[in-house]
Order: C-alpha cells, then structure tokens, then sequence
C-alpha cells in the first residue's frame, strides 16, 4: 500500500491524482478496515491460546507472552478424543454420502425406469425440510431402537452417522446428477458394446470421471457433519463420545468454569486443517453451494 | 472391431445368463457382492434376533421386509436401478422420511413426561411409585450380589436364601453359605458386594436403594427393597389397580382414579390425578395449547417474529455487505486483490460453531474484549439485555456470512456480460443508474434463489443461537424461552429432549409449524429455478 501511493504522484498530474483517489485510493482504508473486522477476533484466539493464562480475559495487548501451556493442556482433557470422534464420524458420513449420492445419481442419471422422474421429484420436495427440525422423532426413533442395537442407540457414534447418511440422499444426489449427466452416454454405450456390465461400468469408467463432484460432496458431507450441533447434542450423551462441537460448547457454556484457553487452543488446532482446505480449495466449494440452487 | 462383431452376432443365440448370479466372467466381482450380501443377511439377522428378544415387534417387521427386500433386489435380473437406489434409500426411508412422518403423528399425542408409553406400562409404574413398606412384616438379612453389572439382593427367609434381580424374581438357590447373622456370604455364580464397598461407592449405594426385587411376577405381590444394604423388607403398591373396572383404588383413603382414555390419566372424583399416564392422541389440542395457552402463547408469539425477523434481517445485512464488498473489490486496478479476498472470507472458513463460541466470550460483560477495546471498558451486557442480544446476535451473524455473499456476488458480478454493460454505458447510463437498471436485476436472477435458500437455513440456524445466548435473557414467566430464542431452540426447550421435563407433543406440533414455513420457502424457491425443468 505504502509503494501504491509513494508511486502515484510520479506518474499523475494533481488532477489524475485526485481521480485515482476518487476512484481506486480509497478502495485500500476500505479495505484496511475490512481486513480488520473480518480477522480481529481470529487473531485475538491465536493470541488467547498462546497466553498463559486460562482466562479470555482482556490483556492490554496481543501476544503479550507467548506459551504452549494452553497446546500441552489439551492433552489432558478429552479433547484428542474428540477430534478423532469427529473425524471418525465426518469421514464416514462423508464416504456414506458420496457412495451411495454417487449410486442414486448414477441409476438417475443412466438407467430409464418406472417412477423415475416420481423418485427425483420426490427427493427434491423431501431435501426441502431440514432433518434437524425433526430432532425429537429423531431422538424417540434412536431411543427405541437401542432398546434392540444398542448401537443404533443414543449415544452411539454409528448411530449419529446414520442419521447424518439420512439426509444425504436427498441432500447430494441432485448436485450429483447434473454432474452425471454432464458425461457422455456414448462412453457407456462404447463400454456396453464392448461386454462391460453396468457394474464396470460405475466402477471404472463413470466413477474416475466424476472424482471432482466427488470431491465437492464429499467435503460438504464432512463440513455438515463438523459443524452440526443439534442432532450431535441429542444423540451423543457421555463425554468420551461427543464430537468437538458438542464438547467445545461444554467447556464455555458454564461462565463461572469456563476454560476460554482450552477452548482457543483447541479452536486454533481444530480450525487450522478446515481453513487450509477451504481456502485452498474455496473456488469448488463455492461452486457446489451454489449450484445446489442456481444450475447454469 | 470384427472381432466385437462376432460377439455381437453370437449372443442372441446363446443368451447370457445375467450377471448379477453369474459366478464366471467376473471374476472377483460376483464374490465380492456375494461376500457384501452374506455380511448385510448376517446383520439383519442380528437385528431381528434380538428384536425378538426385546419383542420390539415394529423393528423385528421393518427389519424383515427390509432384509427380504435387499436379498430379492440383489439377486433378481430386473431390479437394476434399484441395486443402485436401495442402500440410500433405505436410510432416507428410516432417518428422514420416518422422522418426518413420527413427527406429525407425535404433533397430535400428548406424548411427554408423564404420557410416555402405553397404559399398562402406565399401570405397572404407578404401582411401583406408590410402593410403602407393609406395616408388621419383618425385616429379613439380606446381602447384596452382583454378576457384572447387574445387582441383585440375596436375602435369607427361613434358612433359605433366595436370590433376584430387577429383572428376575427372588428364586430359592442352593449352595449358598450365611453367617451367624443369617446373611448370605458365599451364593454360587454371585459375586458378594460388601459393606465396605458399599460405603465406598456413593453411585453403588444410590442403585442399591433404587433397586427393587419384585417377589413374584405380579407387581401387586410387592417387591424386596433395603435401605441399609443389610436388611430387607417387603414393600407393597398403596394402590390397588382393577383391570376389570379400569381403576385404581388407594387402600388406605378409598379414593378411586378412573383410566381416563381422553387425556391419559389416572383422574379421581375431586380431580386430581396420578403423575404417571399414558400416551394418548389428543388431536389438535398442542396446536391449540400452542397460541392459548398463558404462560406459553405471548412468548411463542415473541419467538416467531424473532424468528423471522432474525432470518429476513441476516440475509438483507449479510447480502448487502457482500455485494458492497464486491462491488468495490471486483476492480482490475485494485493490486493484492487476492490476497484481500482470501482475507476478506476468513470468518467463513473458521468453523461457525467455534465462531459464535469465540464471539461469545468476546462479548462476555466482565472481562469480554469488546467492551475493553472499543467502549472504554464500559458495563455494556451484550448478550444479557434483550435488544443487545438481538444485535449481538445479528452481528455475529453477519460477520459470520457475509463473505459467502461476497463470494457468491463477486462470482455472479464476473459472469455479467460485458456488452450490457457496454452498451448501457454508451446509452449514458450513470453509475447508480447502470447499478440499479443493470447490474443489480441481473445479479438478482441468479443469487434470490440462493437467498431464500439462506433465509430457510437461517430460519433453523439452531447452532448461532444456542452456542451465543442459549435463547437467553430468558422471558419473564415460567415459559423457559428467552427472547433470543428461536422456533427450533424453542423446540429444543420445550421438547427437553436434553433433560428435563418433556413434552414431545407440543414440541412436534411447533415443528411441524416450521415445517410448513420451511415448506413454502422452499416451493417459492423451487418455482424460482425450476429445477424440474431438468429431470
């Protein structure tokens, strides 16, 4: 910025000058001001969890002492447990939403049959109402079916996945079918002629053609599931099964016991990986949130 | 190619057998499904075994069906769209569209604390609430055994020690060995829990005297019960239930409480009724209770228009401020672009949950940084007043997403045809008017779509709420609802699925209200893009 503005006056006359500030210069303050709101609070819980301290509590300024005490004191809580929870959770889901997304578009996308064109209507106007407003049925139907497989019941992590792969159908198959439908039928044709059955064909030729949508989907189905609180809440009840929303809420929501430097170092370790991977990989995200809705 | 063509030519003579029974050709193939089946078939099995056991007999059906299903689908020749449709269809079936149809039959029954199952679950735990020691009978020793994690007495009536568990009633066991004082001290396939272990363990003792023995299969008989861990006692129901009549009977004041099938209560002449009911359809009565009940209608009334309010207002503030940014940032003569924008999203990419928890401590009245760095160190309760929550609630919201808007816009302000813009700006068109009449109708078409979609999302936007102020400060009243409350941690309350005193009816009958919001959202949003045009 500072080379911006020390360049200008060689190159303008006053009057340019003047209209490079009307038009561009001020864009940078704007900007300056932006950056801070957007990354203050993001660089005050770097600062928090390098504090010594285990309180939010306000220091006159940031990084004021730097230690790795809050960092060594995670390992003394269940904190390593929840993270490999909600990985164990997020990746299943993950790889649940896209197999069986991938299977539904597939048999859309490829194969003409009866009550088609009724499965896809039906599927959108299903997406349309969110699983998480059902959560009491949720919470009843888990709680009779652990009565029969106690792992099917609360506070069951295979439970929860299977509430999560619930939604998955009607969330990702249209995002999938677009996808599916965007590769040539002769591929297949070419393939049948040459004796591959439909099973071949899924498996290896339409499923490497198709690893982007692959990708985006599963990401979403792993970033629903990090981010999902409620249903988590619910049906996860002891602590060495909570996944790091529920467990994170935990440590803060009591405000006398409240352990802010837990929860900023664990949030720095916790966000570091989710903002490597969406900003590296923002522009796909971005594209499958909104072709969710508009279709080119 | 002519090799292709001879197998082409041949095949209709000798019609190949199909390949989802063919072991040959495949290969690894048809063993692997094989393999898949086997593993599914085995666990289904599982499941209906011990839904048997538990004689849980809609899941033992639902099971059946499914399993026979999955075995014809994987094994027959014309069910090929369907092998690819089943696995996601049967947890769409059972997580989505069950719940959803749970939901709308809970909505009509009184089903909660207090109406949680059937009548005769009913009957059998009123009698063991009211149990009371019977007046003149003996205590009898009694040790306390345990096979894992199960407890059972061990008491000793007439030199014979019998043993039970909550399960199982008390049965005269041979082989057992008693002290002086005639409590059992060796009781074959038990283990003896004692006194010293007993006095350790402040769980172990709570379980010991929650525990009750029944003394024959009829709750009626009574049941085994100690408060020591020494001695037991009989203990016997102060009701006496008629099946004939429908009726319970106090034994020592007379009173009689009638099976009342409309509202699922034991009810007596003078009104009042037993604490534990039974589950029964009250039809509209929760829609009902819902806007006039007292304590509940002016708050539920304050909850929906938060409600609304707090999702038409966060996606206004949120698409404003992303189309402002992207207005100004989308400039080819702006250097670090890039960089701006990756700064620009970061709260997007920070988890939202770990957001709305960091904002909460941030805006913490005692030591939050906010108050400290830009108001002086000012006393401003942020999430304890009702308008600042509100506010604070909407500002979290808004730093939360407005960079999807500002991506959403940039993206959408990229795709905008140069020569419109050409060409309106040749026409004379100054920069507010080519906004206005160009820019901003054009960029309409393709983000209104997704912001209806935003305005479902935040509709249920369940996790700002509860992770900032938990609904809070709470309304006046004994309603439980808070005036940052909205319909779905409403729900969430009153449900008390997390504890508490529950009311599953009321809170499906609120659900399916958002239903119907969600519901027409989405039909306008549908007509919008007309997503059928592409099936």
């Amino acid at each position: 910025m500072t080379e911006v503005t020390a360049q200008a006056p060689a190159r303008r006359t006053p009057s340019r000058r003047g209209r490079w500030w009307a038009e561009i210069g001020w864009k940078y303050p704007v900007a300056a001001i932006i950056i801070f709101y957007a990354a203050f609070p993001l660089v005050y819980v770097l600062s928090a969890s390098l504090s010594s301290s285990g309180t939010l509590s306000s220091t006159s300024s940031l990084f004021s002492d730097i230690s790795f005490s809050n960092y060594a004191a995670l390992s003394d809580t269940s904190y390593w447990t929840w993270v490999v929870n909600t990985l164990i959770v997020g990746g299943a889901s993950a790889l649940g939403a896209v197999f069986m997304g991938a299977c539904a578009a597939y048999a859309f996308s490829r194969f003409r049959f009866k009550g088609r064109r009724g499965g896809l209507t039906t599927l959108l106007i299903v997406q349309m109402f969110p699983q998480t407003v059902a959560f009491v049925s949720v919470f009843l139907l888990l709680t009779a079916l652990g009565n029969v497989v106690p792992a099917l019941g609360i506070n069951s992590k295979i439970a929860l996945i299977c509430v999560y792969l619930g939604g998955a159908l009607g969330a990702n198959t249209f995002l999938m079918y677009g996808f599916f439908n965007t590769i040539p039928n002769d591929i297949d044709e070419s393939a049948k002629v040459d004796g591959a059955t439909h099973a071949q064909i899924f498996w290896k030729l339409i499923m490497p053609l198709v690893t982007p949508i692959l990708a985006v989907v599963g990401l979403l189905a792993f970033i629903s599931a990090f981010g999902d609180f409620i249903l988590a809440k619910i049906v996860l009840v002891s602590q060495d099964e909570w996944t790091l929303a529920v467990g994170m809420y935990q440590w803060v929501s009591n405000q006398l016991s409240a352990n802010w430097g837990l929860f900023a170092a664990g949030a720095v370790i916790a966000s570091l990986p989710v903002l490597a991977i969406f900003l590296s990989l923002q522009k796909y995200i971005v594209g499958g949130l909104t072709a969710g809705s508009v279709k080119g | 190619m002519a090799n292709d063509d001879a197998i082409a030519v041949k095949e209709p003579r000798a019609p190949r057998e199909s390949h989802a029974r063919r072991w040959s050709g495949l290969g690894w193939g048809f063993i692997a499904k094989l393999l898949m089946m086997a593993l599914v078939n085995a666990l289904g099995l599982t499941i209906i075994l011990s839904a048997w056991n538990a004689e849980a007999w809609s899941i033992l059906a639902v099971s059946v069906i499914l399993l026979v299903a999955a075995d014809i689908i994987y094994f027959a020749k014309r069910t090929l769209p369907l092998k690819y449709l089943y696995p996601g269809l049967i947890f769409l079936a059972i997580f989505q569209l069950f719940t959803l149809a749970y939901t709308g039959y809970v909505a009509f029954t009184n089903y909660g604390t207090g109406h949680a199952g059937s009548q005769e679950q009913a009957v059998e735990a009123t009698l063991i609430q009211n149990e009371r020691r019977v007046e003149g009978t003996p205590t009898v020793p009694l040790a306390i055994v345990r096979d894992g994690d199960t407890l059972g007495f061990a008491v000793t009536q007439d030199g014979i020690v019998s043993v039970g568990t909550e399960e199982d009633v008390l049965e005269p066991v041979s082989g057992a060995v008693v002290d002086d004082s005639g409590r059992a001290t060796e009781v074959p396939g038990w283990e003896i829990v004692t006194q010293n272990d007993l006095f350790a363990d402040q769980a172990l003792q709570q379980d010991v005297i929650d525990l009750r023995v029944p003394v024959s299969d009829d709750a009626e008989e009574g049941s085994m019960r100690t408060r020591d861990g020494s001695s037991g006692a009989i203990y016997q129901s102060s009701l006496e239930w008629d099946d004939e009549a429908q009726t319970f009977t106090d034994k020592e004041t007379g009173t009689v409480y009638v099976a009342d099938q409309e509202t699922g209560n034991f009810v007596a002449d003078d009104g009042s009724r037993l604490p534990t009911g039974w589950s029964v359809t009250v039809g509209f009565d929760n829609f009902v209770k819902a806007v006039t009940d007292q304590n509940l209608a002016g708050p539920l009334l304050k909850v929906t228009l938060w409600t609304f309010a707090f999702a038409i207002l966060t996606v206004l503030t949120s698409f404003g401020l992303g189309l402002l940014f992207a207005l100004i940032y989308n400039d080819d003569r702006i250097r670090g672009r890039k960089w701006m924008r990756t700064i620009f999203i970061l709260p997007y990419a920070f988890p939202a949950f770990m957001s709305a928890l960091l904002w909460r401590g941030m805006l913490n009245r005692e030591f939050g940084i906010i108050n400290d760095w830009f108001f002086f160190g000012a006393d401003i309760n942020w999430l304890g007043d009702p308008w600042l929550a509100k506010f604070a609630i909407l500002w979290v919201n808004l730093w939360l997403s407005y960079p999807y808007w500002f991506l959403v816009c940039t993206g959408a302000l990229q795709a905008l045809p140069s020569e419109t813009m050409e060409a309106s700006r040749m026409d004379g068109a100054g920069r507010w008017r080519q906004f206005r009449s160009i820019t901003l109708p054009l960029l309409m078409v393709s983000t209104a779509p997704l912001a209806i979609s935003s305005f479902a999302f935040n509709f249920n936007n369940f996790t700002i709420i509860y992770m900032l102020t938990e609904g809070g400060p709470p309304f006046p009243g004994t309603s439980g609802l808070g005036s940052t409350d909205i319909l779905i941690s409403a729900i969430y309350n009153i449900s008390g699925v997390s504890g508490g005193s529950a009311d599953y009816g009321l809170a499906s009958a609120l659900s399916i209200i958002v239903f119907i919001v969600v519901g027409i959202i989405s039909a306008i949003a549908f007509r919008q893009t007309r997503k059928l045009e592409e099936i």
